[in-house]
């Protein structure tokens, strides 16, 4: 299968990125724009699908600081 | 093929669309006797670009002198090198990556420092240092140059700050000329035992030929050529493929590894790739050497599939170093590299003979005699004219002549050329491998420990505006001035290198700015008995509205035997007598205060008495040495008002001062005066001008501002430009 | 004493470190794929960009081998001193608790800082005063530290807040200006400013050696911690 995981901030955890990213698109003409949150996009082509909740439990998020969800990209 | 910009005609023959003229096809024509493959063709639209053969500039360059009791290696190498006493090199170079850094700054200037460090690592040194010289559009007007500022300064951060080599020091420079051609010359030196210095001549037929480092992909296709060579113009968003992007941690492991092999004595020779990738960095191996090679591009391990033979021989993948191994020792070297995680591939060998062969699965897809490859490109004389008139617009002013000279000079410190680069500096580790003595605005020059007990110390310095008032006395003026730096920490200068910034030398009002520049570094250089080791050329830095200022921008690294006595630029204890020293006669004409009244970009520089200069400088760097002097700063940007300020700022006290009626407070002299402080009988035999003391800096009679709203305008004056929270 | 300092591909101030703590001892380097120790007295995770801070800083170095004789040795007791990326390593290892961020600012911050040493009962601070100033520089772009707020009150009732910016110098954003923590067993400790770059007169100030002096102190005890 070929996975996509979507890593997010912590609700809650002050994300700078996500805040720098939300002053900016005003700037350049694009009004209407909040709640703006910046994480990571991890894809991979897995054997066993069941093994990736572990995976990123331990390895591809930080549960502390960042929350992940797991779908099926179109291979 | 990505060299072809759409809407060009597709008739015009495929060599031209390389960027080659006719001239120089029919030269190939006649020197090969046939048709050259489309490979060869890719590798000599490369190899005779004005970026890789400097075919406007090598015979000017012959001009500089190269020669001296310290030298080690000279101009030719992948960087020079000088001899700092206890068995040990410095090897040092700087080079330009104007125009990617223009299309793309984060990574232009990134690889920029990426492609510096491995040409020092090249010759066995370790980088201990960086630093870079950056010009951009006025920030102040331009959003584009704010954004290329912070962008640039983001790359250099991310790349010197991830491979552990400390940023120590630099210039940031902003005129309108740089608008649409940003400057990004970056500087590095290594330090290495002598024995451990290496050339990259290739050696030794049959011995082989293996690749080291990343996987080589479809960076910077046709870069060198199509960017470097070519005026930018409307449409170079398509010129973004051909951007490298580089990776400090393979950087990294690139590093350490060959530096490892080099200990262990196993290698012939060493070479690192850069522009023109594979194609370059074999042909200078074999023309060297005076050998043939072969290389079997099927090896040669791919980051993408089906990469056609042209686009493997000019590719400019980041990361890359080729070496010449011999046969017994490829076992062991392939161990170090597997220790280190580095990528090691056997992809050809040296042959006897004189042929650069390329084959594809055992077929040749190009099979050329180096010499027409790398000598017979042809060099062409430059047409030098005089103008008649200045060819600069004049900058809008900010101020009109009558202002009272205390509002003069907090102009002058929060203005973008002198206010305080901190916002910047701040974005480097200058601490890293634990050498650094003076870090940034704590003196002239940045100062690092050899290990020994001495130290060496280095500045990059270059001024656009003046070169363009005087070429031959402000390209002259830009050593006098780094020269000057060095004396102030206390170091005698060793070895110079250089990166010359100019328009299109086709242009004969550039020609004449190169040629006559690079007389005024050659009758400089001689002057102060330095050598020139190595450096760059960028030309075509030219947009439609005109060429940039002539930037001869120049690097100096000198030595100071006792690390302790590394000067500082900031008064320190009331009391101290304050001297100026040197043959200071400043001028209006090419300063900072000048630009900001709006005049117009000219006038003639002072002339310089050389022997009081070297007296001059001589004179700071004993005083420092000795410990007499317990502060040095050199007379640069705003003149002697904003040089004391300066000195009042770093250490945190005023000064008072009387100066003969009527001295120019704000004139120019680059390299020609000091203010030092110290102890009034150390300072006996210069002209003592004042005392250090009180919470204020007063000139008699003049002026006088407290030492915190010299800070206040001296601190936010590039940050409010920048908008950032001051 | 003898110290180890681990070497991750990418780290930088693995030699500093060496160097720095060769001035209270015997200091040699740990490469990051051997699991001997050397019989080391305390062990150090430098700072640098192990694995080019790939995926999130210190990810990727915290399962190198030598990580899993670091584990036992710190469950053990041995003394662990994490600095920048090193602390970074030991969160993602959970022999630390927290994690570290981006700087608020987003950008790489060089910058000669004041910490202020909350507690000294410790074997990092232990040559230390309580409310004690130290001089030490920071150099990172990921030194935010950050806890949710029930365990930053655990952490402070149990006395596991070590080190705290100054009031005015905290360059990155740490919640509550913490600087360094401590496990609850006060064996592992970790830091975002760099003590080994403040050992020496001639390149900075010499703060940084006390922490250093107090580690060789505790190394010269007879063994069991606090």
């Amino acid at each position: 299968m070929r996975a996509r995981i979507l890593v997010r901030p912590k609700e809650g955890i002050l994300d700078p990125q996500g805040q720098a990213v939300e002053r900016a698109l005003p700037a350049l003409g694009f009004e209407g724009v909040a709640n703006v949150h910046i994480g990571r996009l991890i894809e991979l082509d897995v054997e066993d699908p069941s093994r990736l909740p572990e995976m990123c439990e331990r390895l591809l998020s930080n549960p502390l600081i960042e929350s992940y969800e797991i779908e099926e990209a179109a291979k | 093929m990505a060299t072809v910009a759409p809407g060009r005609a597709s008739t015009e023959p495929r060599y031209r669309q390389l960027g080659l003229s006719d001239y120089e096809y029919e030269l190939i024509l006649e020197r090969l006797g046939r048709e050259p493959s489309p490979v060869e063709l890719a590798m000599f639209s490369l190899m005779w670009s004005e970026h890789c053969a400097y075919k406007h500039s090598r015979r000017l360059l012959r001009r500089l002198p190269n020669t001296g009791p310290h030298v080690l290696l000279g101009p030719g190498e992948n960087a020079g090198a000088v001899d700092v006493g206890s068995g040990m090199a410095i090897a040092f170079k700087v080079e330009s990556h104007n125009h990617p850094s223009a299309v793309e700054p984060f990574q232009g200037a990134a690889t920029g420092v990426g492609g510096i460090l491995r040409d020092v690592f090249a010759v066995g040194a370790r980088p201990i240092a960086v630093l870079d010289s950056l010009r951009f559009g006025e920030p102040g007007q331009s959003e584009r140059s704010r954004y290329l500022l912070e962008r640039a300064v983001a790359g250099i951060g991310h790349y010197g700050n991830s491979i552990g080599v400390p940023t120590v020091g630099g210039e940031i420079y902003f005129e309108s000329s740089y608008e649409q051609n940003c400057l990004i010359n970056a500087m590095c030196l290594g330090l290495a035992p002598h024995s451990r210095l290496i050339r990259s001549a290739a050696a030794g037929p049959g011995n082989v030929l293996v690749l080291l480092g990343a996987l080589t992909g479809r960076d910077g296709i046709g870069g060198a050529s199509v960017l470097a060579s070519a005026e930018l113009g409307e449409g170079d968003a398509e010129k973004r493929p051909s951007v490298q992007i580089g990776d400090p941690f393979t950087e990294k492991k690139l590093l350490e590894c060959c530096l490892e092999l080099l200990d262990g004595e196993l290698l012939v020779s060493l070479q690192d790739l850069g522009a023109a990738g594979l194609t370059s960095a074999s042909a200078e191996m074999a023309s060297k050497g005076r050998v043939g090679l072969d290389i079997e591009i099927s090896n040669v391990p791919l980051r993408e599939p089906g990469m056609a033979p042209f686009e493997i021989m000019i590719s400019e993948s980041q990361e890359r170093m080729l070496c010449v191994v011999e046969p017994e020792r490829v076992g062991a070297v392939l161990a170090v590299c597997e220790r280190w995680e580095t990528l090691a591939t056997p992809i050809g060998q040296v042959t006897s003979g004189d042929h650069l062969r390329v084959l594809n699965h055992g077929r040749p897809v190009a099979d050329l005699p180096v010499h027409v490859l790398v000598d017979d490109c042809p060099l062409y004389d430059l047409e030098p004219v005089e103008p008649e008139n200045g060819i600069y617009p004049a900058s809008a002013p900010v101020l009109h002549g009558g202002e009272p000279e205390t509002q003069v000079l907090l102009t002058l410190m929060r203005s973008p050329n002198i206010s305080s680069r901190r916002h910047v500096f701040e974005q480097y580790d200058p601490v890293v491998q634990s050498r650094t003595v003076r870090r940034p605005e704590q003196a002239d020059a940045a100062v690092l420990q050899l290990g020994d007990g001495s130290a060496i110390a280095v500045s990059i310095d270059g001024n656009g505006r003046r070169v363009a008032c005087d070429p031959r006395r402000g390209a002259a003026e830009a050593v006098y001035e780094c020269a000057a730096n060095l004396a102030c920490v206390g170091a005698e200068p060793l070895g110079l290198t250089n990166c010359l910034n100019f328009g299109n030398p086709e242009k004969p009002h550039v020609a004449w700015q190169l040629t006559e520049a690079v007389e005024g570094l050659a009758e400089a250089c001689e002057a102060l008995g330095v050598p020139v080791v190595g450096g760059n050329v960028s030309l075509y830095n030219e947009a439609p509205t005109g060429p940039i200022l002539p930037t001869p921008v120049v690097g100096i690294v000198g030595k100071l035997p006792d690390a302790e006595t590394a000067g500082r630029l900031g008064f320190a204890r009331a009391g101290d007598a304050i001297a100026l020293v040197g043959p200071y006669d400043p001028a209006y004409a090419g300063s900072e205060l000048a630009k900001l009244r709006g005049a117009h970009v000219g006038g003639e520089l002072p002339a310089v008495d050389l022997q009081a200069l070297r007296a001059a400088h001589a004179a700071v760097r004993e005083g420092v040495r000795a410990g007499r002097l317990v502060s040095a700063h050199d007379i640069a940007e705003g003149g002697l008002a904003v040089a004391l300020a300066e000195c009042c700022v770093a250490g945190g006290i005023g000064a008072r001062l009387t100066l003969p009626g009527g001295f120019d407070l704000f004139g120019e002299a680059p390299g020609c005066g000091f203010v030092v402080s110290g102890p009034p009988e150390a300072l006996a035999g210069f002209t003592i001008i004042g005392e250090v003391g009180g919470e204020a800096l007063e000139i008699e009679g003049r002026l006088k501002l407290s030492v915190s709203e010299l800070q206040a305008a001296y601190e936010c004056g590039l940050p409010d430009l920048l908008e950032r929270r001051c | 004493m003898k110290v180890g300092v681990i070497r991750f591909p990418g780290s930088c101030d693995d030699i500093d470190a060496q160097q720095a703590a060769a001035r209270v001892g015997e200091a040699v380097l740990l490469w990051h794929r051997e699991r001997d120790l050397q019989g080391v007295d305390a062990v150090i995770v430098p700072g640098g960009f192990s694995y080019g801070d790939y995926l999130r800083a210190g990810a990727i170095a915290r399962f190198a081998p030598v990580m899993e004789s670091v584990a036992e040795f710190a469950s053990d007791g041995g003394l662990v001193f994490g600095i920048c990326n090193g602390f970074q390593v030991l969160c993602e290892a959970h022999l630390l608790p927290g994690a570290l961020l981006a700087n608020t600012s987003l950008r790489f911050v060089f910058r000669q800082v004041e910490l202020e040493v909350v507690r000294n009962d410790n074997p990092f601070t232990a040559t230390c005063e309580p409310g004690e100033r130290l001089s030490i520089p920071v150099k990172h772009t990921t030194g935010r530290f950050y806890a949710p707020d029930d365990q930053l009150d655990a952490l402070e009732q149990r006395g596991q807040v070590v080190l705290r910016y100054a009031p005015g110098n905290n360059p990155n954003g740490s919640v509550r200006d913490i600087a360094g923590v401590c496990n609850e067993a006060r064996n592992v400790f970790g830091l975002m400013p760099h003590p080994e770059h403040a050992v020496d007169a001639l390149t900075g100030s010499t703060d940084g050696l006390k922490l250093l002096q107090s580690i060789a102190a505790h190394a010269r005890q007879p063994a069991a911690a606090a």
